[in-house]
Order: structure tokens, then C-alpha cells, then sequence
């Protein structure tokens, strides 16, 4: 369970102060899915950093099952994102010199997994999302949704309770993309986890039972109850 | 998790991996270079150190260089007689003590007798200048007259081999005498020599009309042991074949003291004393003593002559002590910051790659570490290639060994302000000795080298570890490719 109150985060370069996040005031249920949409730099990114205690907000407070990840230490909040949370980038983000299985078990590594289990788990992971067959390529020899899918099962291999997703189809073709998606789907809903995704496409956000909207670093919710109702406005 | 992703960016980046290393490499490979160059020179020096002292001569004394008296000395003077009757074959030896300076016999006990020291050896040099000619009388007699007679400078310059002219034809020989010790052979001259054909002199022979000659004169001579010659008059027979330990011998004769002193008309005269001190720490304290008891003497330690050594070896060996060691230091330190700066900028260009590790839960000293491991592996194959590339150097100059020379004491001149370098540096004034370089790399040269390596591999870790820890998990969604 998420609680992000008042989530303000200022980025100052120099003289000049960018204002990402103000004041943003969120609740997610556990195993529930949030959609974040919004203009290009309207602050989706800079939640999700918070979110995934990438970051630590300006001001406000991030509470996941009641631990403020705004204020706990370095080394509490570098093992929590170790644990619970797995994230997924639009660019992929994997090592290029690693292997597609070693890439999966960099995810394990700062858990202290034996290397044997690792490889293991690393290998089933990568079974789980259609790759079994790559183990050893590197990602310069694997195409933009097989990379994606190594990417899927690195965040997915410690069984973490939360995956971010920051456009996690950006860089892939239509049809890559649905896969993708359906693939990620198929996974939330499998796994029970509460699933954060960045996304542009309105056709995702169209079908999401929750979506957020950030614009200028102002968050609105919209509520959709079964298919067909009316949005519900909520929140400012 | 660390070795896999350590080989990985190795084999998978290894053009980036070898520029760093190839860097670190130049730089080793220098300092390896120039230090095995700098100790070559330092053993080549020693060469000639010994090839002018011997084994075990801690100093020499000789007689304090007086003001140069106005005229100056004469150059040899030969006499011959013009026959008019037709052709006849004449020969004439001049004998000069060298440096024109000698010192009483009686003071090798005198210096013997010093506090600090443990032995002194008196020997006595001479120049020997044999000129050969065969004269006809000329049609214009006025100035075969004035060839015959020969006045001051006629045969001086014994340099020049041949002078013909004015229905003159003769040679001039000019070659060196030692007059040895033979009772203490172990210092002086024939301590750096080794008999290579048959045999020295023996202990009884102090005044025996025989003779030691060095390998090189022998050559030249085609003398072999048995064979004679003639000195003034007097004939001597060459009892063995000296080479000398190194370098070229700078004596072409060695005579008993007591032939050579009554050749050179230098009875109980020497012109060096050979000293040996009891304790080679305490050289500078017997060489005050020396010259504070034993007035009118000049005491040369192999600190004071080694100043004394001027030619392409000197200038080579200051140019491995100064230029080398700096542009070795400066070269080390250029490789170490480009080391540093390219681990840097690769790590800068990895942003994404460890924001990604960071965010995926892994420990900053775990990336550190990571980057810190890398960079030694590039400073140890750096260092591996720069052993290899300066042992090859050193190696090469072993093999093609250039040869330096050395001249000793060559800064001659009138004794200027200062007194000259004295000693055996004026005795032996203009010799030049012809000296090969080796390049000898040592265990200490390795072991510095491979400390190089580490060191470069930790200044580069320092600088990308550094910048490695720096690096935020939220760099994972920075857009650096
Ligand atoms: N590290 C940073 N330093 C300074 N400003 C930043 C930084 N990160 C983001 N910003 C600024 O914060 C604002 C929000 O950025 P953010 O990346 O969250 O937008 P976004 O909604 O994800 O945009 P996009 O759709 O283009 O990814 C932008 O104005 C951006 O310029
Ligand atoms: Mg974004």
C-alpha cells in the first residue's frame, strides 16, 4: 500500500529551480494498477523515481506499508529497492556486456543469492517471459522486444510487490508493443503485484480502471468503474 | 557476479581496456628503459673507474700540480746524424716521465704509513716516443738540414704516424710505460689487467729486463711472449699478455718499477701512489689525513675522478640521470592521468548502466568495487605490456650495445682557477676508453615497474570509482546512451 502526501521535488540547476512534483497526493492499493499519463515534462517520471525510491522528494512524504521512503537511510532504502521493487525503462537499461541470463541475475546479486539458484531462477525467468531460448546472447544481438522481455524478467526475478514501468513500449514497434503489454498484463495479474505504468498510449489508459494525469507537476485522478461508465473526476 | 561482469567488460570493451593499458604500458616501459640505460651507465662508469684503478684502489696520491713554469716543457728532442753517404736506417726513443711530475719513492712508505690506510703501491708512467727514419740525402740540403737537426717540435705531436718530407722518411710510435710493483701486483696498474698468454711478473723480478704488454699493443706490434724489443737501448722480453678487465687498457707496456724508472731517468721517483684504505666509508677522512701529512701531494679519490670522466659516456650517463629520469617521471605521470581521465570518461559514458545497477538495489561501494577492479586489470595488463615492451628496449640496447667513450681528465688546459682534476686524470690525460652500453634490467626495476602498474591501476580505479559513486539510481532514466 502506497501513501504519497504532499510529494513536492525541485530540481535546481544553477539559478534556475524546476518545479517536477508539487504537492502531489496519491494512495495505491496493494495489487492494484496505476496508469500515468500526461504531456511530455509533466513530471510522470520524476512520481515514478519517487515511487521506486529512486529519489527522494523535496518535501511530502512516500509511504510504502508505512515506511517513509523520503526519510529512511541510504542503505535501508537501497535494500527495499532490491527487494519489493522491480522497474522496467523504455530504454531497456541492460548491461550490453552481459548475457541475457546474467542481466537477470544482476537482480539477485545484491540479495546474496547463491550463484547456482541465481542461474537458475535467472533462467526460469527468462522462460516465464518466452526467452528460453537466449539465454546467452548479449542484448546487441537480441531485438528491441526481446530486450524488453530480458528486462521484464530481471524486475520479475526477485519476486518484488511492486513493478514500475516507464514507457515501457516507447522504443518498440505496434505490434512488439502489444505483446508487451499483454505480456506485463498477464504478469500483474499473475504475480498479484501493485503495477505502476508511465505510458503515452491513450489506448492503455483508455482500458485502466485508475489513471493519473501530471501535468505541470499537478496530479488528477480519474476513476473508471466498469467499462462504459462515465470517468469520475477526482482529486486537483 | 563481480568476476563474470569483470571479464565480460574486459573481452566485450577490450579496445577501451587496451587504450588505458597501452598507456600505463608507455610509461612502464620508460621508466624500466631508463633505469636499466642509467644503470648500464653507472656500471660503465665503474668500468672505467676500475679500468684506471683496479680492484681495490680506494684513491691515488700524486704530486700537487705546480704552476706551469714560463716556456713550458720542450717537446721531445731527437738527434740524428746526416750521413751524406747513401741510405741508413736510424732509431731514437724518448722517454718522459708523464705529466712531467713525479714524487719521491720514499713517500710510498710515508703514505703506507697513514692512519686509514691499508696498503700503497708506488707505480711510475712514461711516455715513450720511438721515432724510425731512414734519411737520403736531398738535393736541396739546406732543408734536410733543418729536418735532420730537428729542433723543438720536429717530432712533437706523436700523434701523426708518418712525416715525410725533405728526403726524410720516418715513423713516429708514441705508446705508454708502467712501471709496476712487482712485489704488490693485487694494486696498480696490473690489478686490472688479466695475463692471458703467458705469465706475469714474479716477485724476485724487480729489476729483470722483462715485460708484461697489453693484448692491444701486442696486436699491433704482433709481439708474442718471447719476443723482444728495444728501449733507449735496452732490450726487453715479453714474459706475457695482458687484457685488460675492461674497456681499453691504458697502458701498452708494463716494465719492474726499476726499468722503468731508469728508462725515464726517474730513479726512486713514481708518479702514483695507489692507496687501498681500511674502510672504503672512510675514504674522504684517509684522503684529509693523506694530504694534511704528505705536503706537496694531490690525493684523487673514484668520487673525484669520476667528475674528471667527460665524453659521450659522461654525457649520456648525465642525460639518463637528468633528462631520462624526468621525462620518465613526466611520461608515468601523463600515463596516469590519461589512465585516470579515460577510466573517468568511460565510467561518465556507463551512467545509465550503474544508475540502472543502483537502482536495481546494488550498493554503491558494490558498483565502486566493480569499477576499482576493472581499472586494475587495465594497470596490471598495462603493466604486463610495458615489462614486456621494456624489457624488449632494454634488450635491444644490450644487443646492439652503442659504444660510448669516455675521456678521463681531457679537460686539460693550463691548470685554471680551481686547480684542474688531478691525479690520474692528468696522468692519463687524453685517453680516451671506448665503452659498450648494456642495458641491465634488475629485480628492483620489475618490481618497481609492477608497483607502477598497481599504482596506475588505483589512481584510475580512484578517479572512476569516484565518479562511479556518484551516480544516483535516478541515472538509470537519464537519456546518456
Ligand atoms: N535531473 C533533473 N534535473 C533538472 N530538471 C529535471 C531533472 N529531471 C527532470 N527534470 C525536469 O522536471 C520536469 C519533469 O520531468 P520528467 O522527466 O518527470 O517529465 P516526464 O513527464 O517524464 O516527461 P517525458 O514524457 O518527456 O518523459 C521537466 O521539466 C524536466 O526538465
Ligand atoms: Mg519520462
Amino acid at each position: 500500500m502506497y501513501r504519497l502526501t504532499g510529494v513536492t521535488k525541485r530540481y535546481t540547476r544553477g539559478k534556475e529551480t524546476v518545479e517536477a512534483l508539487r504537492g502531489v497526493d496519491l494512495t495505491i492499493a496493494d495489487g492494484d494498477q496505476l496508469v500515468i499519463q500526461g504531456p511530455t515534462g509533466g513530471g510522470k517520471s520524476t512520481l515514478l523515481q519517487m515511487i521506486g525510491g529512486l529519489d527522494r522528494p523535496s518535501a511530502g512524504s512516500v509511504e510504502l506499508d508505512g515506511v517513509d521512503l523520503a526519510t529512511i537511510g541510504e542503505a535501508r532504502l537501497t535494500r527495499l529497492r532490491a527487494e519489493k521493487i522491480g522497474i522496467i525503462f523504455q530504454a531497456f537499461n541492460l548491461i550490453p556486456t552481459l548475457t541475457a541470463q546474467e542481466n537477470v541475475e544482476t537482480a539477485l546479486v545484491p540479495l546474496g543469492v547463491a550463484p547456482a539458484e541465481r542461474r537458475a531462477r535467472a533462467a526460469e525467468a527468462l522462460r516465464s517471459v518466452g526467452l528460453e531460448e537466449r539465454l546467452s546472447h548479449v542484448p546487441s544481438e537480441m531485438s528491441g522486444g526481446q530486450q524488453q522481455r530480458v528486462a521484464i524478467a530481471r524486475a520479475l526475478v526477485k519476486n518484488p510487490r511492486v513493478l514500475l514501468a516507464d514507457e515501457p513500449t516507447g522504443n518498440l514497434d505496434e505490434g512488439t508493443r502489444d505483446d508487451i503489454m499483454a505480456l506485463l498484463e498477464g504478469l500483474w495479474r499473475e504475480h498479484g503485484l501493485t503495477f505502476v505504468l508511465v505510458t503515452h498510449d491513450s489506448s492503455i489508459a483508455r482500458r485502466a480502471p485508475r489513471v493519473a494525469t501530471i501535468r505541470g507537476g499537478r496530479i488528477t485522478l480519474t476513476e473508471q468503474g466498469a467499462a462504459g461508465q462515465e470517468p469520475q473526476r477526482i482529486g486537483a | 557476479m563481480f568476476g563474470i561482469y569483470l571479464r565480460r567488460e574486459l573481452s566485450r570493451r577490450k579496445k577501451a581496456a587496451l587504450v588505458v593499458a597501452m598507456g600505463l604500458a608507455l610509461g612502464i616501459a620508460l621508466v624500466i628503459t631508463v633505469d636499466s640505460v642509467s644503470a648500464g651507465m653507472t656500471q660503465a662508469q665503474g668500468k672505467v673507474l676500475k679500468s684506471l684503478y683496479g680492484l681495490g684502489t680506494d684513491m691515488t696520491v700524486t704530486k700537487a700540480r705546480s704552476a706551469p713554469k714560463a716556456g713550458g716543457s720542450q717537446g721531445p728532442n731527437f738527434r740524428f746524424d746526416a750521413r751524406s753517404s747513401g741510405e741508413a736506417s736510424q732509431s731514437s726513443d724518448r722517454v718522459m716521465t708523464q705529466g712531467g711530475q713525479a714524487l719521491k719513492s720514499s713517500l710510498v712508505g710515508k703514505v703506507a704509513a697513514q692512519k686509514g690506510v691499508a696498503a700503497a703501491v708506488g707505480a711510475l708512467s712514461l711516455n715513450v716516443t720511438k721515432v724510425d727514419g731512414s734519411f737520403t740525402q736531398g738535393k736541396a740540403t739546406s732543408s734536410a738540414g733543418t729536418q735532420q737537426r730537428g729542433g723543438p717540435g720536429g717530432g712533437d705531436g706523436g700523434g701523426r704516424p708518418q712525416v715525410q718530407g725533405g728526403g726524410a722518411n720516418f715513423d713516429v710510435d708514441s705508446y705508454s710505460v708502467a712501471g709496476v710493483d712487482v712485489t704488490h701486483q693485487t694494486l696498480g696498474p696490473l690489478a686490472t689487467v688479466k695475463i692471458t698468454s703467458g705469465r706475469t711478473f714474479t716477485a724476485a723480478q724487480t729489476n729483470a729486463k722483462a715485460a708484461v704488454v697489453s693484448a692491444s699493443y701486442a696486436k699491433q706490434k704482433k709481439y708474442k711472449a718471447g719476443s723482444t724489443f728495444e728501449i733507449s737501448g735496452t732490450t726487453y722480453t715479453v714474459i706475457g699478455i695482458a687484457t685488460p678487465d675492461s674497456g681499453e687498457s691504458t697502458t701498452d707496456v708494463y716494465l719492474p718499477l726499476k726499468q722503468a724508472q731508469s728508462l725515464g731517468d726517474a730513479k726512486d721517483k713514481v708518479t702514483t701512489i695507489y692507496v687501498k684504505a681500511t674502510d672504503s666509508q672512510q675514504i674522504s677522512a684517509v684522503k684529509k689525513t693523506i694530504q694534511g701529512n704528505v705536503s706537496g701531494t694531490t690525493v684523487t679519490t673514484s668520487a673525484d675522478l669520476a667528475s674528471t670522466v667527460s665524453g659521450s659516456l659522461s654525457t649520456a650517463s648525465d642525460l639518463a640521470s637528468s633528462v631520462g629520469k624526468w621525462l620518465s617521471i613526466a611520461v608515468l605521470a601523463a600515463a596516469f592521468l590519461v589512465a585516470a581521465l579515460l577510466t573517468s570518461s568511460a565510467v561518465s559514458r556507463r551512467v545509465r548502466e550503474f544508475g540502472t545497477l543502483k537502482a536495481l538495489g546494488w550498493p554503491s561501494r558494490r558498483v565502486t568495487r566493480q569499477v576499482v577492479g576493472e581499472s586494475m586489470v587495465n594497470g596490471l595488463i598495462g603493466g604486463g605490456l610495458g615489462i614486456a615492451l621494456g624489457l624488449a628496449a632494454a634488450y635491444a640496447v644490450t644487443a646492439v650495445s652503442p659504444t660510448l667513450t669516455a675521456q678521463l681528465g681531457g679537460t686539460g688546459g693550463t691548470g685554471g682557477p680551481g686547480g684542474g682534476p688531478g691525479g690520474p686524470g692528468r696522468q692519463t690525460a687524453g685517453n680516451t676508453l671506448e665503452i659498450a652500453l648494456s642495458a641491465p634490467v634488475s629485480a628492483t626495476t620489475i618490481a618497481l615497474a609492477v608497483g607502477l602498474a598497481v599504482a596506475g591501476g588505483l589512481v584510475a580505479g580512484a578517479m572512476g570509482g569516484w565518479r562511479a559513486s556518484r551516480m544516483r539510481p535516478a541515472d538509470a532514466l537519464r537519456s546518456v546512451s
